[in-house]
């Protein structure tokens, strides 16, 4: 909280080209825009840009101020939900920020507009190596916005032994204690690493081997979540849980018993959420205009500090405090992120496949339906042999 | 011995139905770090200074309470034209159009949506508009119309229909007898149907969710906010909410329970 009002404090002083005036009165110095009656309609993930909040800097009211484009900003809570928004027409939105596997399932539908870079200068900010990533090979229809990595937190009071790979998460001496990912995507890419296959894996043999792997893994499983494992982590009822770093790192900061680990041998997931325009934006210039203010290495520090992950400028790395620079949960050593992997979106087939055997692994397969309409035949049964009963006592009242 | 068990039983009925809320209440005076919701750190009414500070979640709210107003009067007004309607008609009709008006509630709210949403992107395509907040009030107008007729129509039940036609008798105009002789009359039905519409907007989901367009009610932005961690702003404002449908509840009940008192004194006399 403290950092984010220092950084907030730095950045107005950033803003600010006179030295020596208060730092605060950048917002009255730096003459606002007139509103240009331009409007442009952000959708991005809950909880993902600076909102002012705890003394951030209010991205969206900066743009404003800077541009005189107004912000209609709202929130979505998974790729899949974006997607579906997409797809049926309801809305049409001029900048989104889906996941890297949705943008190229996006590219492969041709759903999002080519961007002109012309007007989005601020790209040169992006580093080398988050340009050209396998979800946009040519790099024709995104921007990175942030990156992270997928890792393992656990409880140092229980988990006590030195943690190097996923094996931990098959461990049966922390039955019950283990939360797993409540997607796929990436519970299915946990069980891939640690059968050192690739995510974006074509191969129906390798998806069914991930599949035993999961089944195994089941009943040592407390449950499969996604955000509650923040309250079961920090309450110690769960004491190893896989997840994003960014989001969880502020666990690891206030609470001195959560470490937080990437298996560096077996690989992890390299995540990016991208800036992109979808095909039908009503305002494609408002829109490079938000894309490229949001690369400015000011705005991009400011957004980070807000959110807790990473960013793909080195610009915007320098204005961040020190002690979050040099952690490496959210920016781990080289070999790490070299050893990561991209999702990628996969081909209908695959996709069909893995629907398929999240299904079974969550509910058990076929195996189980066959107890399920036992089940259902057994109270079926029980209801006849009631109804039965009834008349026949009727019957004999009479 | 009976007694004591029943006792139990209603203390444990009352207990699982506000234990949650009171958690909620509790933890909306956390102070916390982390957005923690089960580790209590001490007592701060920092969500509370967050909530009114937080743009967006005051947008969202700002929508919903327009919607669920809108949703409410447009479906009271509709829906007590609707029940006079139906009152008045003969037995297989209304039969029918009770049916017809019944239906949407039993109909799954995903089909609901859905539906909504392809016919309102049908029409908003058809006149060059998007999907915003006037769909999603109308998408709630649809959804809670049956409620309120379904809250008037007994209450015209139990109107003596006489009561009407001796106002008419009178020398009334048929709308006027309306408003003096039987809109009184059902009007406690009417409140009721009119917070059950606004109650069903504030809340809804599913529908707001495909209806929305651009345009983000707080139920969709609280649901956003799961992948990263549900803030207790949210806390803070359901504590207020709850606080300010509490005080809403008892002013009613208590209102009613004079007015109760007052008309079993009349009859007395």
């Amino acid at each position: 909280m403290r950092r984010k009002t220092k950084l907030a404090a730095l950045f107005l002083a950033a803003l600010l080209p006179c030295a020596g005036a208060p730092v605060f009165a950048a917002e009255e110095t730096e003459e606002a825009v007139p509103l240009t009656g331009e409007k442009i309609y952000v959708y991005n993930w809950g909880e993902y840009i600076a909102d002012g909040t705890d003394g951030s800097l209010d991205v969206n009211a900066e743009f404003t101020r800077r541009t005189g484009i107004e912000v209609d900003y709202s929130t979505f809570d998974t790729n899949e939900s974006l997607y579906s928004k997409l797809v049926s027409g309801g809305a049409s939105y001029d900048v989104i920020i889906p996941s890297d596997y949705m943008v190229s399932r996006m590219i492969n539908e041709g759903m999002l507009e080519k961007l002109n870079f012309d007007n989005i200068p601020n790209f040169r900010y992006i580093d080398e190596e988050y340009r050209n990533m396998g979800y946009d090979p040519t790099n024709e229809y995104s921007v990175p916005y942030t990156w992270g990595l997928v890792g393992i937190f656990y409880n140092k009071q229980y988990v006590t032994e030195e943690i190097d790979s996923w094996d931990i998460l098959w461990e049966e001496k922390y039955a019950g204690k283990i939360l797993m990912f409540d997607n796929p995507r990436d519970a299915f890419g946990i069980a891939q690493k640690r059968l050192s296959f690739s995510f974006n894996s074509t191969d129906e043999d390798e998806w069914i081997q991930a599949a035993v792997l999961l089944k195994e893994q089941k009943p040592l499983l407390q449950m499969y979540v996604m955000d509650q494992i923040f309250d079961k982590m920090e309450s110690g009822e769960a004491w190893l849980a896989p997840y994003y770093a960014g989001d969880a790192a502020v666990l690891v900061e206030s609470n001195e018993n959560i470490g937080f680990v990437i298996p560096t041998e077996q690989g992890t997931n390299f995540f990016v959420d991208a800036m992109c325009i979808p095909k039908g934006c009503r305002n494609k210039s408002g829109a490079e205009a938000y894309i490229n203010f949001l690369c400015d290495p000011e705005i991009a520090a400011a957004n980070m500090e807000y959110i807790g992950y990473s960013t793909p400028e080195s610009a915007a790395k320098e204005l961040l405090p020190e002690e979050v620079v040099n952690n490496p949960i959210y920016y781990p050593p080289e070999e790490v992120i070299a050893n990561s992997e991209v999702f990628v979106d996969l081909p209908q087939e695959t996709a069909l496949q893995l629907d398929a055997l999240w299904a079974e692994v969550k509910m058990g397969g076929p195996g189980d339906s066959m107890t399920l309409i036992l089940t259902l035949a057994g109270f079926f049964l029980l209801y006849v042999a009631v109804v039965v009963y009834k008349k026949w006592k009727r019957k004999r009242e009479l | 011995m009976k007694k004591a068990v029943s006792r139990v039983y209603m203390a444990l009925v009352f207990l699982f139905l506000y234990a949650p809320i009171l958690v909620l209440v509790v933890f909306s005076f956390n102070d916390t770090d982390t957005k923690s919701r089960t580790v209590w750190s001490g007592f701060s009414l920092r969500w509370y200074e967050m909530l009114f500070e937080d743009r967006m979640l005051l947008e969202a709210l700002r929508n919903t309470l327009i919607i669920a107003v809108c949703a409410a009067v447009g479906a009271t007004v509709l829906g007590t034209v609707a029940a006079v309607g139906i009152h008045s008609m003969k037995s297989w009709r209304r039969k029918l159009v009770m049916n017809i008006t019944n239906l949407p509630m039993l109909n799954p709210e995903i089909v609901t949506g859905v539906s909504l949403m392809l016919l309102m992107v049908f029409v908003a395509n058809l006149f060059g508009v998007t999907l915003g907040i006037v769909s999603i009030i109308l998408a709630h107008i649809t959804f809670c119309l049956p409620y309120v007729i379904l809250s008037i129509l007994p209450k015209l039940g139990q109107m003596d229909p006489h009561l009407y036609e001796a106002a008419q008798d009178l020398g009334c105009t048929p709308v006027r007898s309306f408003f003096k002789v039987v809109l009184p009359e059902i009007l406690s039905g009417v409140v009721t149907g009119m917070v059950m519409a606004f109650t069903l907007s504030l809340d809804d989901f599913i529908i707001s969710y495909f209806c929305s367009g651009t345009t983000q009610t707080l139920p969709v932005f609280i649901y956003s906010m799961t992948k990263k961690r549900v803030s207790p702003e949210i806390n803070a404002l359901s504590t207020l909410l709850f606080a300010v449908i509490l005080v809403l509840l008892l002013i009613i009940n208590i209102r009613q329970g004079k007015m109760g008192k007052k008309a079993a004194k009349e009859a007395n006399v």
